[in-house]
């Protein structure tokens, strides 16, 4: 996020979107509800699904799935076109307005609307709100990432934030939500193939030559690693024999699961580290048992980049260890010399590759976290992005065209499904589905379905049916739902006897290699009992 | 030096923000008022009467988190009116329905009897659930109130415990409408209100006055926590562990990118209970379903709990040195025969940063490969 949570309450417009908010970062969303509840900040909703947020909304506009480039440029149309814009802040701050302009003319709200389906007046009056606010912040999650589009869709919204000057101050900014607790640690720590920790580049070579001092080795590679989306192909096609995985199962989240697993099968080894012996650990040759997070020291950086302490409050059990323990275990029998006392003196190392921690210490965030960047001991963090100035110096528009996604709804494919996940569940449910309690409220996987589908297929609530892709087939309870619109089915992806994720499209973001979780085509049949 | 914005509290003279109430000039500088129904991050309702103060020229007492503190007020917080009227408050929230800790006031017989019966409708042979921990039982020492036979009411509504996290237990409620405040005014899910009225007020899910599990309700348990009396529990600690057992010990949740700040109790090893940690952002004391009921996997019983290999398709246990010695061994293999690139490593959005980061240099200064990225994109 380039802003913080609490900044959501000074926003005058707040456009949430591909968020199922109450649902994903509720704690997050009581702030959206109570800045519109009391403060009367207008609230934007854009959505295929009649979620909760929508409740709250001043206007709910419904597009067609994986159209969201053509949205965000008819917005931009229409604020161009009633001269909306904040032209200083254009003039001063950014470049390349003049190419935005011209790709962004063609998308009048009448073209839009045959592309996305949302009515041109809509569209106008979402456009007005949101420009003629002084404030505006943009929330967005895995709904506007989870596409062969994602990084489109995510450079579009900055284009939105950019036009309208609502960057770098308080109660704008653009705001992607992460899904998992410490998605922005793993990142910020290095734990992507192009960038070492810091998103320092492994192609370059001067911060290569760096790491290669700091840590004590004669060279490192600059060639970019595989995304993991590209690490399940490379061991199918055999140019990848080993694979080590931490607290993740692919085998239930990954795009497309019945491939997942034949990959896996190809490796000549694989170890998996986790607290469970997940779907993933199972097919693993050797598994290693590690602590979770109450019996750990460290840190987690939220959302809002606010590095936080995590403490120890029981003793794991049996064996179980620290994942940077075991990795020092392995590094040093493989003939690398690594072992730290405990996990502060990981993070004062930390602290002196990685710029944007340098200032961070236990002790400072004793009480209260803080915010990355924070370059030194002196400084109070950064609560609030691109103040004076964009990373790059000035910001850049990108002029981006609509491209539809990679799967479309057919004769025998005729239904769009998306994918997501619900308020008691959590990821593939390895830690949520151990508590009774949430298992008694959302004990099993469903297909959401909105009345007029269900009746044209002679389906009613609470039938078995059977939901197929062109990739696999899984059967699940139908549940008759308005937060469903007709067309389109969703499905959660925690339950692995109903593994949405079989049915899923693996086509990649060509960028990010994010798959497109979010649009593919099924049919539903009913299951004879 | 009576300035402009200045008041007296007790003899003291204090200085005051304009909209600052008289309770939040006292708390600010550490004068003590007692209240049940204020709670910080709402507007104040006025409705437990328990921060009443004397204000000079006032034909009546004054609830201090509702008055707005205004220049050259004289305020007395524990006059002998204040204290009265405090003390007669209290006895009538003793005296309604079960409370039944020490402090009531009941002789002999009448007292047995009281206990047994509330000891079948809790189900429980112990003192109240939250004894030890309640807003009106700590007041009622400080004042020394105890219930009166002759101001009891009977208990107006059964228990409702058909959900898997909270019981309400109307027979302590004392109607504060703190739960409605922290429903409708913290986080917002609008699924509690006052229903009924007069002599037969409840808090209830609306108009027909479902259980929670039918309502809007979505159990983030932010209503339990600001409970100030034993009214509202939760389900599982209920006479599984009182506060003096447990110690707190203060982390960051596990589960979504908002990163609530949270205490686990813990007893014996085990988690009882997780609250909000109100001192803090992000979340200021909220949390949602998954931050507050979601930690049975921690104690669960198919942890993981030593290295396994797979040897003929099933899994043995091993030790950690055999375990890794295998690893080592074959990534080592690996790396030599087809180098570093022939390796890929996930590393995950769940381990802290300091994990992630030795995964990092692992991949990268042992393994000799870039191939490292995690599932959070997923
Ligand atoms: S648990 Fe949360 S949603 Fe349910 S009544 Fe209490 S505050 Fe409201
Ligand atoms: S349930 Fe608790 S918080 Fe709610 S009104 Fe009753 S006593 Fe107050
Ligand atoms: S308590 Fe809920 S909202 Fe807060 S971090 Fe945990 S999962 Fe997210
Ligand atoms: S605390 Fe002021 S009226 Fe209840």
């Amino acid at each position: 996020m380039t802003n913080t949570i609490a900044d959501i309450g000074d926003a005058e417009v707040i456009l949430v979107t591909g968020s199922n908010t109450t649902e994903n970062h509720p704690v997050l969303s009581s702030f959206v509800k109570r800045a519109v509840k009391f403060k009367g900040a207008k609230l934007i909703v854009v959505d295929p699904r009649r979620i909760k947020m929508t409740e709250f909304a001043n206007l709910w506009i419904r597009p067609r799935l994986g159209t969201d480039v053509a949205w965000i440029n008819g917005l931009m149309n229409v604020i161009l076109h009633e001269n909306l814009h904040d032209e200083d802040f254009i003039e001063k701050r950014t470049e390349e307005f003049g190419t935005l302009r011209k790709v962004v003319e063609k998308y009048t709200p009448e073209h839009v609307e045959e592309i996305t389906g949302i009515p041109a007046e809509s569209l106008k009056e979402a456009a007005r709100t949101f420009a003629a606010a002084k404030k505006g912040s943009i929330l967005y999650c895995m709904g506007i990432t989870q596409h062969t589009t994602g990084t489109d869709n995510v450079k579009s919204l900055a284009n939105l934030s950019m036009l309208c000057g609502f960057l770098g101050m308080e109660g704008g900014g653009v705001n992607p939500l992460r899904g998992q607790n410490n998605v922005q640690g793993a990142c910020d720590m290095g734990g992507l193939p192009n960038v070492f920790p810091a998103y320092l580049p492994v192609i370059d070579k001067a911060v290569s030559a760096r790491f290669v001092e700091a840590w004590g080795v004669t060279s490192l590679s600059t060639k970019p690693g595989l995304t993991v989306t590209k690490m399940f192909p490379a061991a199918h096609d055999g140019t990848l024999k080993a694979m080590y995985i931490i607290g993740e199962n692919p085998m239930v989240s990954d795009a497309d699961l019945n491939h997942v697993e034949e990959c896996l099968k190809h490796l000549d080894f694989l170890v998996v580290q986790d607290i469970f012996l997940t779907e993933t650990a199972q097919m693993a040759d050797v598994v290693l048992p590690s602590r979770c997070f109450a019996e750990k020291e460290g840190t987690f950086t939220n959302s809002e980049r606010r590095v936080q302490r995590v403490r120890k409050a029981v003793e794991p059990p049996g064996q179980a260890h620290y994942d940077w323990e075991i990795l020092c275990d392995v590094a040093n029998r493989m003939g690398y010399p690594m072992s730290y006392a405990d996990s502060e003196a990981v993070f004062e190392e930390i602290r002196k590759v990685t710029p944007s921690y340098a200032g961070i210490t236990y002790e400072r965030i004793e009480g209260e976290g803080i915010h990355w960047p924070c370059p030194n001991e002196e400084h109070p963090g950064t609560p609030i992005l691109h103040r004076e100035m964009f990373t790059r110096g000035k910001g850049l528009f990108h002029a981006i065209e609509y491209v539809a996604p990679a799967e479309q709804v057919d004769e025998d494919y005729p239904l769009y499904l998306t994918t997501g996940r619900v308020l008691y569940h959590y990821h593939t449910g390895t830690m949520t589905m151990k508590s009774e309690g949430l298992n008694e409220i959302a004990p099993e996987g469903f297909v959401e379905i909105a009345d007029e589908d269900a009746q044209r297929l002679g389906i009613a609530d609470g039938d078995t049916v059977s939901v197929a892709s062109r990739r696999g087939k899984v059967t699940a309870r139908a549940q008759i739902s308005e937060k469903a619109v007709s067309g389109t089915v969703f499905m959660p992806f925690h339950y692995a006897q109903a593994a949405a994720n079989k049915l899923t499209n693996a086509a990649l973001d060509p960028v990010c290699g994010i798959p497109e979780f979010k649009v593919c085509a099924v049919k539903l049949e009913k299951r004879a009992a | 030096m009576a300035g402009e914005n200045t008041f007296v509290i007790n003899g003291n003279e204090l200085a005051f923000e304009p909209g600052e109430t008289i309770l939040d000039v006292a708390r600010r500088n550490d004068i003590d008022i007692p209240t049940l129904c204020h709670l910080k991050s709402a507007m104040p309702t006025g409705i437990c009467r328990m921060c009443v103060v004397e204000v000079e020229g006032a034909t009546q007492l004054l609830a201090s988190c509702a008055t707005p503190a205004a220049a050259g007020m004289v305020v007395q917080t524990e006059s002998s009116a204040v204290v009265e009227a405090r003390k007669m408050i209290i006895r009538l929230m003793l005296s309604s329905g079960n409370h039944n800790c020490a402090v009531r006031g009941h002789a002999g017989d009448d007292w047995t009897s009281f206990q047994l019966q509330v000891m079948q409708a809790d189900g429980a042979d112990e003192l109240c659930p939250v004894w030890g921990d309640c807003r009106l039982q700590d007041l009622a020492y400080r004042y020394q109130v105890s219930s009166e036979p002759e101001l009891e009411t009977p208990v107006p509504y059964p228990m409702e415990t058909v959900n898997p996290f909270i019981v309400r237990d109307f027979s302590r409620c004392i109607l504060c409408g703190r739960c409605v405040q922290a429903c409708n005014d913290v986080q917002v899910n609008e699924a509690i209100e006052f229903g009924y009225r007069s002599a037969a007020t409840k808090i209830v899910t609306g108009p027909e006055d479902r259980p929670l599990k039918n309502s809007d309700c979505v159990f983030c348990g932010e209503c339990v926590q600001v409970c100030p009396v034993g009214a509202l529990v939760l389900k599982n600690v209920r006479y599984e562990a009182r506060p003096w057992e447990t110690e707190k010990v203060r982390t960051t949740c596990t589960y979504c990118g908002v990163g609530c700040q949270m205490w686990l109790h813990v007893k014996e090893n085990r988690i009882e209970q997780v609250t909000g940690v109100e001192e803090s952002a992000p979340n200021h004391g909220s949390l949602c379903v998954k931050g507050r009921f979601g930690y049975d996997f921690v104690g669960d019983e198919n942890r993981l709990t030593a290295p396994l290999i797979k040897e003929g398709g099933t899994f043995r246990e091993a030790t950690w040195e055999e375990a890794l010695d295998l690893v080592a061994k074959k990534l080592g293999q690996v790396k030599n025969d087809h180098g570093g690139d022939a390796i890929g490593m996930l590393t995950s959005a769940r381990i802290t940063n300091e994990e992630n980061y030795v995964a990092n240099k692992f991949a990268r200064a042992v393994l000799k490969t870039n191939n490292i990225d995690h599932c959070a994109r997923l």
